[in-house]
């Protein structure tokens, strides 16, 4: 946590999310009053997605029951109303992510579509043939299969920056994979199946020091740390809306205005032009440009309500919270002889993958599943980070403001469970 | 509501710890590799063809307990049966390990494969319940090709 939060007013407000209050903050979830097989839910899948508050419920319902209407499209109330909240929301996470312009935040389904995005859009046109890009060696599959198709289509050559054991980048081979062919970095902020936090900024100001323009992949990242694309300096920034507490569907890519301008359309079809004949079109400014058809308009107001959850915590006391719960998980599982973590970095938000000795991690979930407890298992999208460290597949606690110490409690007594199984 | 010990079962337990016929087939004519991508699953299958009967059988590979155990006591059940034995087990097993949940089909007929029920009630698993077997199928079909239960 970087910036200190400036909502003073909030702050002397009598809120119980802003004294954070863990069981406070668990009634506002209601997924999190479920019974799973008979026990409490003990949800730790929150790489995955997270839950729902029910504002953001809530705010889609009345949507759909009070708003709905087309956006940008009708003269009509509903219509007007609907495109007002629709863009308030854009305003909302332009404030969130503190982007200059509203205009450099572009709908989209999330993560993946973004990054595609940017690949098939900046990069058709600026990769050539013999150019490099450079990604990390701790990627989402969503940050590498997108370089990787334009690579081959464009004959340019993708490199990766190496990690060390303890799952950090090594910055050092970063700085000798810069050279005047590389034309673009994407990085991962927070990876999704190790915990680490990058040092971005730094990757940034290497790349920047030659012109190079670097996409971030934050789908791990906002919902853990503050995220400040202007103090960042990156140039694209991307991430999904359901893993920071809003609806599936939807998501965010923000790019630098000059950047976006010159990009040419990534779809085409209404809403993303300025005027249609059969002989030429005139494309809208930017974002519409980007943002061709009905978009996800329920979504984007969801998400905007998520944004708005969010601001009444105190993030400082969250990222307090979740540290509580990194640090408590990693002396409780270290405690059990069988487990090995994978994924030391020094700078790590709070997710645990690990590996059990001779016990696959399918079968780790599965018993823990009995017990209520859902964690994540397998290679998580990231399969070179598997064969990095040379295992098939990990399990993987990951935990959100909502948890708590006594879900890890649950979550150790299970990994003993799963001994006894298997013993 | 479906309790662990039907999924986890002792023989499946005991062929997980002890796997049989856990080893490279020296002078097998047929063979197969099978791997979920989803779970890192991932099993090679080795079988000695004569005359149309399985005269030898093995696996190797790394994999969960269910798709250990599967391969081991795959082995051991189609070791001497002729290929149109083991096509017709193979269909048996699959409708052991998909059949509706709740639908009641008789057991009793199944033999060891009945321990394998308990994993129509876990969706997530019937892949790795089934990847043996279906790279039994390549293997005698001498499809050397990777095969895959995605
Ligand atoms: C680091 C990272 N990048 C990208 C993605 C892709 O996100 P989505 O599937 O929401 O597009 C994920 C989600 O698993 C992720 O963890």
């Amino acid at each position: 946590m970087n910036k200190e939060n400036t909502q003073t007013v909030l702050e002397l407000s009598e809120n119980p999310l802003r004294n954070f209050d863990v069981e406070k903050i668990r009634q506002d979830f209601p997924i999190l009053q479920r019974m799973i097989k008979g026990k409490p839910l003990v949800y730790l899948d929150n790489a995955a997605t997270t839950q729902k508050p029910l504002s953001v419920i809530d705010t889609i319902k009345d949507y759909y029951t009070m708003l709905n209407a087309n956006v940008h499209r009708g003269v009509h109330f509903l219509s007007e109303q609907a495109t007002l909240a629709y863009e308030e929301s854009r305003l909302k996470i332009k404030e969130f992510i503190n982007a200059v312009s509203a205009c450099e935040i572009v709908f989209v389904r999330g993560a993946t579509e973004a990054i595609n995005l940017v690949a098939s859009s900046y990069g058709r046109k600026n990769i050539k043939e013999g150019d490099e890009i450079i990604i990390s060696a701790m990627e989402h599959h969503a940050n590498i299969v997108p370089w990787q198709m334009l690579c081959e289509e464009k004959k340019a050559k993708l490199r990766v920056i190496p990690m060390t054991d303890d799952a950090e980048l090594m910055l050092d081979e970063y700085e000798k994979l810069l050279n005047e062919k590389t034309k673009l970095v994407a990085v991962v902020q927070i990876s999704n199946s190790l915990g680490t936090i990058n040092p971005v900024r730094e990757i940034i100001v290497k790349a920047h020091q030659r012109n190079i323009p670097v996409l971030v992949d934050g789908a791990q990242a906002v919902s853990h740390i503050k995220v400040d694309v202007q103090d960042l300096d990156c140039d694209f920034y991307v991430f999904s809306g359901h893993k920071l507490f809003g609806p599936t569907g939807i998501g965010i890519l923000y790019g630098k205005a000059e950047l976006l301008q010159e990009m040419p359309p990534y779809q085409t079809g209404g809403d993303m032009i300025r005027m249609v004949t059969f002989e030429k079109t005139i494309f809208n400014d930017i974002p519409n440009k980007f943002e061709a058809g009905t978009p996800n308009i329920a979504g984007a107001i969801g998400l905007g309500a998520a944004i708005d959850y969010l601001k009444y915590l105190n993030m400082n006391q969250v990222a307090k919270h979740e540290l509580d719960l990194l640090e408590y998980s990693t002396l409780r599982l270290s405690e059990i002889e069988q487990v090995k973590i994978i994924g030391n970095a020094k700078n790590k938000a709070s997710l645990i993958s690990f590996v059990l000795e001779n016990i696959h991690p399918h079968d780790i979930g599965t018993i823990l599943d009995s017990e209520g407890i859902a964690i994540r298992t397998g290679h998580h999208c990231t399969q070179p980070v598997m064969q990095r460290f040379c295992i098939p597949a990990t399990a993987r606690a990951s935990f959100a403001f909502y948890n708590t110490k006594e879900e890890i409690d649950k979550l150790v007594s299970g990994i003993y469970k799963v001994i006894r199984v298997f013993g | 509501m479906s309790e662990l010990s039907d999924l986890y079962q002792e023989v499946i337990l005991d062929h997980n710890k002890s796997p049989r016929n856990y080893r490279k087939c020296e002078n097998c004519n047929h063979d197969a590799e099978g791997y979920n991508p989803l779970c890192g699953d991932h099993i090679f299958i080795y079988i000695d063809l004569e005359d149309d009967k399985i005269k030898d059988i093995s696996f190797q590979g790394s994999g969960c307990a269910i798709s250990k155990s599967s391969a081991s006591l795959m082995t051991t059940i189609l070791k001497g049966k002729t290929k149109k034995e083991a096509e017709e087990l193979f269909s048996k097993f699959h409708e052991v390990v998909t059949s509706k949940i709740g639908s009641e089909q008789d057991l009793s007929n199944l033999g060891k494969l009945a321990v394998f029920s308990g994993v129509r009630d876990y969706p997530a698993r019937v892949k790795c319940a089934s990847l043996a077997w279906h790279t039994m199928l390549n293997a005698l079909k001498d499809e050397k090709n990777l095969s895959s239960t995605e």
